[in-house]
């Protein structure tokens, strides 16, 4: 194992040197010591690498990461995972706001309870979250998965897209065309491989299924007279 | 951005520190915004006395000799302390609003920047680390404290669009944001007699606060009623005489997270700034919910006047 003393070696050299491994890399597992909250730590890595944050992290923690597995010990500041392509963000603690970002795809584990705007444009990524999610999340979500085993706040899924949405608790509020749906068998089949995935406490049968009623984004020739 | 830091001492042992602690906090805010910064601390009280905080940009010439001229005018003794650019005034408490009123044809290029039984409110351009220690904030002690470092959008880097605003006794305000209904504001609030210095966003916060409470609300109730009447971003942080109270707007994209120990209770823009707090790993650590109020007070039974509505 790797060991990366953030505080005494600073935030540049850990980056470059985690954006250094290639695919091949023999040093695969990483530690990274005295997090303190700091920002954007260990972004853009391409390589299928394994990262211990012990501690607490600032803004940005994971973003643009493809294939490296980030493991936050504590909890994670705003726009964590921002515009992920692939691997895996687990964070222990609680996440801040705008978690997985326009997140392309991969899969974001949060043990505790997630913030506002959490997944907003989501593209592609699922994201779990053992608590609850605050206002605004998934706003215009276009593809992906939030799966909630805890309560959602206001406005859940305004504008989406084909995002899908899994709620085991209450959900505040629906955002504009965010419409409640069947929980068909893919659906429960899904949740019990992502539920597993994700090591979180919850049974496929608890959710309720949110999405797009799609009408905000089809053209509706009876608003014609409006263009 | 801006970067607000605020600390709430329930262990008394940490008072002698609190200078130190809230300085380490605002520096690691610093590149949240460089523009000015400042800071208000409540301190000990000696009953009876209250506190005239001011500034002069010719400190020399307007403190030379201030507390003797303004004795001649006052009861009781005029005691000055001067820092930097900053004088506090303490005198008895009943005498305050007449050295206020004084000040005017005494000194016109001092202004006040705090007035109250136990706050005081230094606030400068520059960066926080310079400001700390143009002031010496390292050694006050206190019960309480907010910082501020501000990053300019709605108004000019001056010392008097720094924060913390003093809103009423012993009562500031500081802000992360940006209030877009300001200038409406700042004409409808003139109109109903309210002075408002400058052409800052957060003065017309801090002047609409003082109004609510001046036609009879609480501190609780003026913070309820500005979600409804201040459109824009905000985080507040409101500092009163026994503790201090937050609230967030409803979209809350300004960052706050707060840290509650057996010791202290501690409010950051960021995680950053609260990481070398002592015991920060066992705290409990929480983002504050949007549009609600939040009260820590020293004061058990709180008064009215601070009870969260």
């Amino acid at each position: 194992m790797q060991s990366f003393d953030l505080e005494a070696q600073g935030l540049r050299v850990l980056n470059s040197t985690l954006n250094a491994q290639s695919t091949e890399t023999n040093q695969t597992v990483w530690e990274v010591t005295n997090p303190k909250g700091s920002h954007a730590i260990a972004v853009g890595l391409d390589a299928p690498l394994e990262v211990n944050v012990k501690g607490s992290t600032g803004y940005y923690c994971g973003g643009m990461n493809k294939q490296a597995t980030i493991h936050v010990h504590g909890s994670a500041g705003p726009g964590t995972g921002e515009n992920m392509m692939s691997g895996k963000i687990i964070i222990e603690g609680d996440a801040s706001q705008y978690l997985g970002a326009t997140a392309h795809g991969g899969l974001i584990v949060v043990k505790g309870n997630a913030s506002s705007r959490c997944g907003i444009s989501m593209k592609g990524v699922n994201i779990v979250v053992q608590g609850n999610i605050g206002h605004m999340s998934a706003f215009m979500g276009q593809s992906g998965n939030l799966v909630v085993c805890g309560d959602a706040g206001d406005a859940l899924g305004d504008s989406c897209y084909e995002a899908r949405f899994f709620v085991r608790g209450s959900v505040k509020s629906l955002g504009a065309d965010c419409a409640k749906k069947e929980m068909r068998p893919e659906h429960i089949e899904f949740l019990r491989e992502i539920i597993a995935e994700s090591g979180v406490d919850a049974k496929p049968e608890e959710f309720t299924r949110y999405g797009s009623a799609r009408t905000l984004y089809n053209f509706d020739v009876d608003n014609a007279g409006a263009y | 951005m801006c970067g607000i830091v605020g600390l709430f001492l329930k262990d008394p042992t940490l008072e002698p520190m609190l200078g130190d602690m809230l300085t380490d906090m605002l520096i690691t805010m610093t590149d949240r915004g460089p523009d000015s910064a400042g800071i208000a601390v409540y301190g000990a009280e000696t009953v009876g006395n209250a506190k005239l905080t001011v500034q002069s940009d010719t400190p020399d010439a307007d403190f030379l000799k201030l507390d003797i001229d303004l004795r001649k005018l006052v009861m009781g003794k005029v005691e000055m302390s001067t820092k930097d650019t900053h004088a506090v005034l303490e005198m008895q408490a009943d005498q305050l609003d007449i050295a206020r009123a004084a000040l005017g044809n005494l000194r016109p290029n001092v202004r006040v920047m705090s007035r109250g039984d136990t706050l005081e409110i230094y606030k400068e351009v520059g960066l926080p680390k310079d400001v700390a220690s143009r002031f010496d904030v390292r050694t006050m002690s206190g019960t309480h404290g907010i910082g501020h470092t501000r990053m300019a959008t709605e108004s000019a880097v001056t010392t008097m669009g720094a924060h913390p605003f003093n809103t009423g006794p012993d009562q500031c305000l500081v802000h992360n944001g940006s209030l877009s209904n300001h200038n409406s504001l700042r004409r409808r609030l003139r109109r109903l007699g309210v002075h408002i210095e400058t052409e800052n966003d957060t003065e017309v916060g801090a002047a609409y606060l003082t109004w609510r409470m001046q036609e009879g609300a609480t501190l609780g109730q003026a913070m309820e009623s500005a979600l409804e009447d201040l459109d824009g971003f905000f985080t507040f942080v409101v500092g009163t005489k026994d503790g201090f109270g937050v609230v967030r707007d409803p979209i809350a994209c300004k960052p706050a997270v707060m840290a509650e120990t057996d010791q202290y209770v501690a409010f950051g823009s960021e995680y950053r700034a609260l990481v070398n707090l002592p015991g920060i790993e066992k705290a409990r650590v929480w983002e504050p919910e949007p549009a609600t109020v939040y009260f820590w007070s020293h004061n058990e039974a709180p008064t009215s006047k601070e009870k969260a509505a």
